[in-house]
């Protein structure tokens, strides 16, 4: 078989193919004008419009942290403070369970807010690491006091009591969760007189020597005083802390802030309790009623000295038939014994929801573990050097892009002007949805993830140049612009869908599966992969689309980087004699250039080629080459004649 | 050659008409790579990854707004208060000091927080205090090293449906794993701290890397889409005429992605200093290079390989060659078979030269 024979075979699939796809897409009209308004709109416009009102009627301040704001929120390494990585640990060795975390981060978040720190931020990293990010210098005692291990411990109610003040303190109330060692209060001011008093109440508790952790003779002078001075409406006082004594009262608040309370010695450690489950409570005879509560179960030594507790409880009088759960310094809840418990099994029933019972059930269950928080790391990024990196990053993306534009002005000529404009469409959607997702999802830019968006640049630039090459590469196939733009679309157009699904499959697994600046890494990779292709088919592509009928680029003008001179494009035949293109066929190539050229062809076997060009420069037609090459035959003949 | 330059050449590429045995030679690109990848795993195993203090644990200090940044000075604040030190004491940005040791207890650091300050001239407010634990940076790593392996597996995958060959999948991992080891070497060899940001850059580099050779070898799809209904050419030189293709595009975009990382290099590594721009960037800076150069001489070549050895391939190989063999004999058209071992598959026909060519009769 002849290679000239079985080319046409290996070339009529393929035409009657890319002959289907045209077709296809003449069916479906292209409107680029309409696509770029509707991408405009949609896209930018409107995004940037709820931003506005967002910005107007939600404005970002002091009082409204998570309020819209122009400028999008910057992580702590841009903008200065103090990240603190706390470990969780178990003293026991056992597993931390997800809902644990998210209680611990809940009682984290109660001490930091309590603590007058704004815009705060915390959130669970790995499986036991919770960071703490706070704007702003941080002191030791606040890093102590937020660190502090978060213990549940069961408590006798001494006595109830209303949440406001009785006596006008001398100075303002400090936090409770102090017991009478007070310790980790220091960072509330003004406290003479509740330090004093806690002191005083230490002395006193010494002279008190208590018949069982309910008597009232606990109670002494200055417990009472720092009773009647306790505000539970201040959410100062709601904080919480650990640290409490365990021998001695404690007068704390609940921790919604209804009531006051003081509490006799601790009698059963929250460690005691093996479980906490919410569910239906059983009904009398093995029936489940449809009230919902919470059941405990303790271990071994928890059930005897619950068993302890509520034999002594159940016949008091109320109050002091109640015990507390103390979580965290703060009375979590206070049900009251109806019965001594034997077998180490309690329900806590009463006016639950579904969801309070969970709440509780997760607050109870979290207090069960020993769990402590070891500083793990921590870091302070002073105001000024985060500025510094920021304008430094900035300038850098500046300079970047500013490279960038040359070098596609330099390559592409005027085309070169469309890459500028995507990137800068590509820029301002880029700046509105992070804007938009600092403002919902309280997003934070931080330095990797500037750095991120700046090697977007390059992502997204190559989208654009894989589809110019595409439609010079059809140029040179000697199409009209047109076409060429439309076939070199459909070629591009799946190389890119390829090759950023794969850069998106990354984002979305390293965002999924990873930490900290990994992440945030991970989220800036996969939102401008998403933004650079709703760039480029409903802007670049239109807007070429559009381009294709201006006569400057269609008729390839020498500055519009798709002129047939560079793309050394063959003058297309229209028919009866005629050549599409400004130019006459002869001066097409000129003759001397071609054969040099031919020559320049680095192969692997050398061989001379035959002339493929005539005299005069122009391309031979079929029966001139047909011609040469007989002709060429003939003279080997002869040849092989002769010797 | 001479008009047009540049994008003369990318026609002459594109025709075939000039065309580089990138595949044809792979034997050597294949040695360089050996070459390469074991002198980056020596340099890695001899002068070791110079891991930096999110690894290691220990505590830093930045003093900013000093007038001086020479390290003599933070050498003896920190010989003062705690004998036995040995400080890492880098520059950040034109005012700015950082000093790292290894772990100290709060009072330490409040001490040498006090010194520091002193010895710089500056108030304690400005000098910050950080501490990290050693688990810290190694706990995060291995997130970002687990998330990785599934990555590349998920992607392997991907790859493999799209081209519907495991083959070309296998290649374009292999390559791009090489084109990280490297990457590492060189990052050895320079000697700048691993931080996260250097994790975060190598990340990059393996998803920049990905790209790229699925950019070139969509393209090498794209010539061997017909391959077994033709007998001109072989897989090989199909895939040799993409690369070629391809070739303006991957120095475009090479370009146009080094010059940001390029800037940030500059501003990172000279203005600013040690920092996650610097790490980041170079990190980039290397692996771009190396992902973009590797999807030519390495991916596809290795693709090639591999894939020759595909039965369907093999003997298509194999018939192109004995027809070519066949035709040698014949002494047939001899520059059909040049063009077509360099790729230049592509057939002109001749143009309709209107009436005056049509033809005559002979006088």
């Amino acid at each position: 078989m002849n290679p000239d024979g079985a080319e046409p075979a290996s070339d009529v699939p393929r035409r009657a193919h890319e002959k289907r796809q045209t077709l296809a897409t003449d069916t479906r009209r292209s409107r680029p004008v309409r696509t770029i308004v509707l991408l405009t709109i949609l896209t930018i416009l409107l995004p940037f419009g709820a931003l506005l009102a967002g910005w107007q009627l939600d404005g970002k301040s002091s009082d409204n942290p998570d309020g819209a704001s122009l400028a999008p929120g910057l992580a702590l390494d841009l903008q200065g403070g103090t990240q603190i990585i706390l470990q969780a640990v178990t003293s026991d060795g056992s597993e931390v369970t997800p809902e644990a975390m998210q209680e611990a981060i809940g009682v984290i978040r109660q001490r930091v807010d309590a603590n007058g720190v704004t815009e705060a931020e915390i959130a669970s990293q790995g499986s036991n690491q919770i960071v703490v990010e706070i704007p702003g210098v941080v002191d030791d005692e606040t890093i102590a006091l937020i660190s502090k291990a978060a213990q549940m411990k069961f408590r006798p109610v001494l006595t109830v009591g209303n949440p406001i003040p009785t006596v006008q303190p001398s100075a303002s109330p400090s936090a409770p969760g102090d017991d009478a060692e007070g310790k980790g209060d220091e960072s509330a001011q003004g406290d003479q007189s509740r330090a004093e008093l806690e002191k005083k109440a230490a002395e006193e508790a010494k002279d008190v020597d208590p018949t069982d952790p309910s008597d009232l003779a606990q109670i002494t002078p200055a417990v009472q005083q720092l009773f009647d001075q306790l505000d539970c409406t201040d959410p100062k006082n709601l904080q919480g802390g650990g640290g409490d004594h365990p021998d001695r009262v404690l007068v704390t608040c609940d921790q919604t802030g209804v009531a006051k309370y003081i509490l006799g010695p601790v009698e059963v450690d929250g460690t005691d309790l093996t479980t906490a489950t919410s569910g239906l409570v059983p009904g009398a005879n093995g029936t489940v009623s449809n009230e919902w509560g919470v059941t405990l179960d303790f271990d071994s030594e928890g059930a005897t000295k619950f068993r302890e507790t509520t034999e002594r409880l159940t016949p008091l009088e109320p109050p002091r038939n109640q015990f507390a759960i103390v979580l965290d310094g703060l009375i979590v809840s206070a049900p009251s014994s109806n019965a001594a418990i034997t077998n180490g099994q309690a329900v806590i029933s009463g006016s639950f929801t579904r969801d309070s019972a969970a709440t509780l059930a997760n607050q109870l269950s979290f207090g069960s573990l020993p769990l402590t928080f070891d500083v793990n790391g921590q870091n302070q990024i002073s105001a000024t050097l985060g500025s510094e990196q920021l304008q430094r990053g900035l300038f850098a993306g500046l300079i970047g892009l500013a490279l960038v534009v040359v070098y596609s002005l330099f390559q592409y000529r005027s085309l070169g002007l469309l890459t500028v404009m995507s990137l800068v469409v590509a820029g301002a959607m880029t700046y509105v949805v992070i804007a938009l997702l600092s403002w919902g999802m309280g997003y934070r830019l931080s330095l990797p993830g500037i750095a991120g968006l700046i090697v977007a640049i390059g992502f997204t630039a190559d989208s654009f140049i894989v589809y110019f090459e595409r439609v010079r590469d059809e140029l040179r196939d000697g199409r009209s612009l047109r076409l060429a733009v439309q076939r070199g679309w459909q070629r591009a157009r799946r190389t890119i869908y390829a090759a950023k699904a794969v850069n998106l499959l990354s984002a979305v697994i390293l965002y999924f599966m990873t930490v900290g600046g990994v992440r945030g890494f991970a989220f800036t990779l996969g939102l401008t992969t998403i933004i650079d292709v709703m760039v480029v088919i409903w802007f670049t592509h239109p807007v070429m689309e559009l381009l294709a009928k201006v006569p400057f680029f269609r008729d390839g003008h020498k500055a519009s980087g798709l002129s047939p001179d560079r793309l050394d494009v063959e003058p297309r035949y229209r028919g009866a004699g005629k050549f599409a293109g400004s130019k006459p066929v002869a001066s097409d190539a000129p003759g001397a250039d071609t054969p040099d050229r031919e020559r320049e062809l680095v192969s692997a076997q050398s061989v001379a080629p035959a002339p493929r060009a005539a005299e005069d420069g122009r391309r031979m037609t079929i029966a001139e080459r047909r011609a040469a090459e007989r002709k060429a035959a003939a003279e080997a003949a002869q040849n092989e004649e002769k010797h | 050659m001479a008009r047009g330059g540049f994008a003369q050449w990318g026609n002459d590429l594109y025709t075939g008409r000039r065309s580089y045995p990138i595949i044809q030679k792979r034997g050597i690109w294949f040695s360089i790579v050996g070459l390469f990848s074991a002198a980056s795993i020596l340099v890695i195993l001899v002068q070791g990854l110079n891991l930096g203090i999110d690894f290691r644990g220990g505590s830093e200090f930045t003093v900013s707004g000093v007038s001086s940044t020479d390290e003599d000075i933070a050498l003896d604040a920190v010989g003062e208060v705690a004998p036995g030190e040995e400080p890492h004491i880098s520059q950040v940005g034109p005012d700015a000091v950082r000093v790292q040791v290894s772990q100290l207890d709060s009072e330490g650091t409040d001490q040498l927080q006090d010194a520091l300050a002193q010895a710089y001239g500056v108030e304690t407010t400005e000098v910050t205090s950080n501490f990290i634990g050693p688990t810290w940076g190694q706990s995060v790593s291995m997130r970002a090293l687990w998330g990785t392996v599934v990555f590349v597996l998920a992607a392997a995958v991907f790859m493999a449906v799209y081209f519907r060959a495991w083959r070309m999948s296998v290649a374009a991992i292999v390559a791009m794993l090489l084109d990280v080891l490297v990457s590492a070497g060189v990052y050895a060899l320079i000697g700048w701290e691993v931080t996260p940001s250097t994790i975060i850059g190598f990340l990059t580099i393996l998803g920049f890397s990905l790209y790229d050779k699925m950019v070139v070898f969509d393209k090498v799809r794209e010539n061997s889409v017909a391959l077994t209904e033709q007998t001109r050419s072989t897989y090989a030189e199909r895939a040799n005429l993409a690369v070629n293709q391809t070739l303006v595009r991957s120095i475009n975009t090479s370009v146009v992605a080094l010059l940001p990382v390029a800037g940030i290099l500059f501003v990172g590594g000279f203005l600013l200093g040690a920092g996650t721009l610097k790490d980041i960037s170079l990190s980039l800076f290397v692996g771009i290079a190396v992902g973009a150069t590797s999807s030519i001489f390495l991916a596809t070549p290795l693709d090639v390989a591999l894939r020759e050895s595909e039965p369907k391939i093999a003997a298509h190989t194999k018939k192109v060659m004995d027809l070519r063999a066949g035709l040698v004999a014949e002494g047939a058209d001899e520059s059909m078979l040049a063009a077509a071992a360099s790729g230049s598959a592509q057939l002109v026909p001749g143009h309709h030269q209107g009436h005056e060519a049509q033809p005559k009769r002979r006088r």
